[in-house]
């Protein structure tokens, strides 16, 4: 293998938790002999006949039937066509799947695929980013992965883990994001990594910026700053000891997101950080969200709505002058 | 039942001349009387402070409810709402869930962290309904996809609802797709005439809702809702159709809720006219009356079922009363089941 992308992560994922585990089967909109909107299942109908179902365009009942299969001890995959129509699921995610271990004691282990994230064109309803609105909800794990690797091991461990799992995985790093081979070990999904290590500032981010922020860090680097970079992974659970610990070796805090800014994940690790580390702050916690309007479809406005390399330079230049 | 204007309604049946034998009759009242006394009960505990929250009763729809639940077997999914009491009964729940729910008992099987009908035992296929409507009909549906998985016939997967449930989004789309998947799905409608206030003037607008199934291309099956006999030829017809190939079957009945939706609520907007109506005939006299008539049971008998179950149901709630209640220090305050989540600080 010479190297494989994102996208390709996510298909070789589910093709390998199909093969290791019977109780693996794949539930979503052109799934099946169409291989997927963005060819995420593509020949998978093929490979395991019978377990890659193409569902009716009912995001509620998909969601819902999935909760009956897993409280009968079945693993689904539901694949959302865009992470933008889960809303139309949400009730099923929030009520019912959130609330049932609590409630009953009985797991529901089920997985959500939302493609999600902007691309260029992709306008209001093909692009959002809603990893708050379910990380909002108790009893669900939210994971943002951000590398090809990540991708293929946090989706592994999205199907073992017993509770709902909400998988967002980015359209923007589908095709061009690429690694040279799938990987063989891994971090757990409740574990942050600092990708980049750094002493004057900290930016912690997920997801598609995690790329945008290391674009800026190597920026910075060349007028002297080092910029550590924390990815979180997944943002719920929110590994605060790492983000933390990298707020006390760089004393300034800059959190980038995609999504849009009000009560969510960057607001919600600043929260943290000044509650818990305001004494390691030398200056303002700061966050670089998309802007809070709808997601624009036109590329010039669309390239400007997202925090990109150049705005989070920005923003990091104005913190190390806080 | 006569059928009513669902002359181009090929799928729907009724009751038919199938015959009810009385065993399976006087059963069936005895899980009524059960349902209806342990629910008196229910009333007067939350009126004298015992229970918190709303208490629904299933007053009238007792043997529409009984019904279903006494042609599943163990092994098949039900997933009741929240007038399904005598169902939940039939399906085996013992009242000891129904009182130590509604007394939030921490031995009971939602332990406090859920109340009065939001109860069950999904493991044993027994789900716990969420209060938004129409969103049970597809998790059966997946919990019957399961099954099939595991390569398990004779299976039925069967939940209810009301009227004002069939308006939902969910509930369409749950049962389009059972639909779809030729799913051993029995979905009870029991209409009973008022979505809490709402009648079914501002509910819906086609003739009858069992017309519906045409649409879903799936059996239609209109049965008297306080008729007990009715009940069971038509819900026993059902449910065998189900176990045997036939898809999904929807079961629509006509009947009156003779109480408020729930504890706080009057009623008021029942007209005097519907209660006096056909529809507002109480199912449990109307089936007491049939045994007595059909001499399958005496007066004397009766009366005796009636103070063993009284007996039980005081027992019950002594014994109950006595249990401890949830401990919010003892409380783990974690909504995760897998291990490795919990630790987020």
């Amino acid at each position: 293998m010479t190297s494989i992308t994102y996208l390709e992560a996510i298909r070789a994922a589910q093709a390998h938790a199909l093969k290791e585990d019977s109780r693996v089967f794949i539930y979503g909109q052109d799934v099946g002999a169409f291989g997927g909107a963005f060819k995420a299942t593509k020949n998978l109908a093929k490979e395991f006949p019978g377990r890659v179902m193409d569902s009716p365009i009912s995001e509620d009942a998909m969601i819902g039937m999935a909760i009956g299969a897993a409280i009968e001890g079945m693993r689904p995959i539901v694949e959302m066509q865009f992470a933008d129509f889960s809303t139309c699921g949400l009730n099923q995610i929030a009520n019912h799947a959130a609330t049932l271990f609590y409630r009953t004691e009985v797991p529901c282990p089920l997985v959500v695929r939302l493609p999600s994230g902007g691309t260029s064109g992709g306008g209001p309803f093909h692009s959002q980013s809603l990893e708050a609105i379910y990380a909002y909800f108790p009893g669900l794990v939210v994971m943002t992965p951000g590398t090809v690797e990540d991708a293929y091991t946090m989706l592994l461990e999205a199907i073992n883990i017993d509770d709902p799992v909400i998988f967002c995985e980015h359209k923007f790093l589908y095709y061009h994001l690429k690694a040279e081979s799938l990987p063989t070990t891994a971090l757990p999904a409740n574990k942050a990594r600092v990708t980049r290590p750094g002493r004057d500032a900290t930016i912690v981010t997920y997801s598609a910026m995690l790329h945008e922020s290391l674009a800026a860090a190597a920026e910075l680097s060349q007028d002297g700053y080092e910029i550590e970079v924390v990815d979180l992974r997944s943002v719920k659970p929110l590994d605060t000891d790492t983000i933390l610990a990298s707020v006390a070796r760089t004393g300034r805090l800059l959190v980038v997101s995609e999504a849009f800014p009000w009560g969510g994940v960057a607001a919600e690790v600043i929260a943290r950080v000044t509650a818990e580390g305001f004494g390691l702050l030398d200056a303002p916690p700061q966050r670089l969200n998309a802007k809070d309007t709808p997601v624009p479809y036109h590329p010039a406005l669309w390239g400007t709505h997202r925090p990109t390399a150049s705005t989070i330079a920005s923003a990091l230049h104005r913190l190390l002058k806080l | 039942m006569e059928q009513q204007a669902n002359n181009n309604c090929k799928s729907t049946t009724t009751g038919g001349t199938l015959e009810i034998a009385s065993d399976l009759y006087c059963q069936a009242y005895r899980l009524m009387l059960t349902a209806r006394l342990l629910e008196e009960k229910l009333a007067a505990l939350k009126r004298s402070g015992k229970i918190v929250g709303g208490v629904f009763l299933g007053r009238g729809q007792e043997a529409l409810s009984v019904a279903l639940g006494i042609h599943l077997r163990k092994g098949d999914i039900y997933a009741p709402l929240i007038r399904d009491q005598a169902g939940r009964l039939a399906f085996g729940e013992g009242m000891l869930d129904a009182l130590r729910t509604y007394l939030g008992s921490a031995l009971g099987s939602m332990r406090g962290r859920d109340g009065n009908i939001h109860r069950g035992r999904p493991r044993e296929g027994y789900f716990a309904m969420i209060s938004h409507l129409g969103a049970m009909v597809s998790a059966v549906c997946g919990a019957l996809i399961a099954r099939r998985f595991r390569g398990e016939t004779s299976i039925v997967g069967a939940t209810c609802i009301g009227d004002g449930g069939t308006s939902t989004g969910s509930f369409h789309e749950g049962l389009n797709l059972a639909a779809i998947e030729k799913l051993p799905l029995v979905v009870v409608v029991a209409n009973n005439q008022y979505a809490y206030s709402t009648p079914n003037s501002s509910q819906f607008a086609c003739h009858h809702l069992v017309d519906r199934a045409i649409g879903y291309g799936i059996t239609g099956h209109r049965v008297i809702g306080n008729d007990l006999a009715d009940c069971l030829k038509v819900l026993q017809k059902a449910v065998a159709a189900a176990r045997t190939g036939g898809g999904p079957q929807l079961v629509v009945a006509d009947l009156l809720r003779l109480i408020g939706h729930a504890d706080h609520d009057d009623a008021s907007y029942i007209t005097e006219a519907q209660k006096q109506s056909p529809l507002g005939r109480d199912c449990l006299i109307l089936a007491q009356n049939t045994i007595l008539e059909k001499r399958w049971m005496s007066q004397e008998e009766l009366d005796l079922w009636q103070k063993e179950i009284e007996v039980e149901i005081e027992a019950t709630t002594t014994r109950v009363l006595r249990e401890p209640a949830p401990d919010p220090e003892e409380e783990l305050w974690i909504p995760f089941a897998t291990s490795h989540i919990h630790s987020e600080s």
